[in-house]
């Protein structure tokens, strides 16, 4: 099973939003998955195989173990799946 | 749960910045009576500290701050800005609808968070929600799609 992150800068909200429709397209694409959202702070020391987050979060994962994934439009589920195709292996 | 009703939509705002913009969608929660006033400050500081990666997608920002910063009720508000805003994101800027959250820890938070991103997962909403005229229009596009 894999390990996904989804991660903002407070781990309430945005975050949420990310991992419903993160959790939605690795569904539709026959990924079995275990998807959680974090804050910034609490994700640089969790283990993941990737994580899902904005372009300004991600410039605070450089240094993370997993591999980090950009999406610019939280909203845009054709933008999310093809992430998680190009992406996820 | 207190989401998008009329009292928490300003269906034409007139933000000279970000900050005024995340002012105005706090004290929409506040008003309703979703947040204690300290909220609206937290919003704004959450801002300055972490940047504006609320900015969801292009024209969308969800502002909110943390449960124990002052949250009474899961709470959604919507500030429909007159003229779009900057708010310093790479990608999604400038923004022309700013959703207040009032972020709880429970189920009604993640109820709440289903509804708005049912509402903006639909491609036209979002250009719907900016060419309405009225608040009763905003209503009737947001009851279509919940």
């Amino acid at each position: 099973m894999k390990k996904v992150l989804t991660v903002c800068g407070l781990g309430q909200g945005t975050s949420l939003i990310l991992k419903m429709n993160v959790e939605q397209a690795l569904a539709d694409n026959g990924y079995q998955a275990d998807v959680e959202n974090t804050d910034l702070s609490a994700a640089s020391s969790m283990n993941a195989d990737y994580i899902f987050t904005s372009n300004e979060i991600a410039e605070s994962l450089k240094e993370h173990t997993a591999k980090v994934i950009i999406i610019n439009s939280f909203f845009d589920m054709e933008e999310i799946i093809e992430a998680v195709q190009q992406n996820v292996d | 749960m207190k989401f998008l009703t009329e009292k928490l939509i300003d269906a034409e705002f007139d933000a000279s910045d970000a900050e005024e913009a995340i002012h105005r969608a706090g004290t929409l929660l506040a008003n309703a009576d979703g947040v204690e006033h300290q909220y609206i400050e937290a919003m704004i500081r959450s801002y300055r500290e972490n940047g504006s990666y609320f900015v969801l997608s292009p024209k969308i920002a969800l502002p909110h701050a943390r449960p124990e910063d002052g949250v009474k009720d899961a709470s959604v508000s919507l500030v429909k800005l007159k003229s779009p805003v900057e708010f310093g994101h790479k990608t999604n800027d400038p923004v022309s609808l700013v959703f207040g959250l009032g972020a709880t820890s429970g189920d009604e938070h993640l109820e709440i968070l289903q509804k708005l991103t049912r509402l903006l997962n639909e491609k036209e909403a979002a250009d719907e929600l900016i060419n309405a005229k009225s608040i009763d229009e905003i209503i009737n596009i947001i009851e279509k799609r919940n």
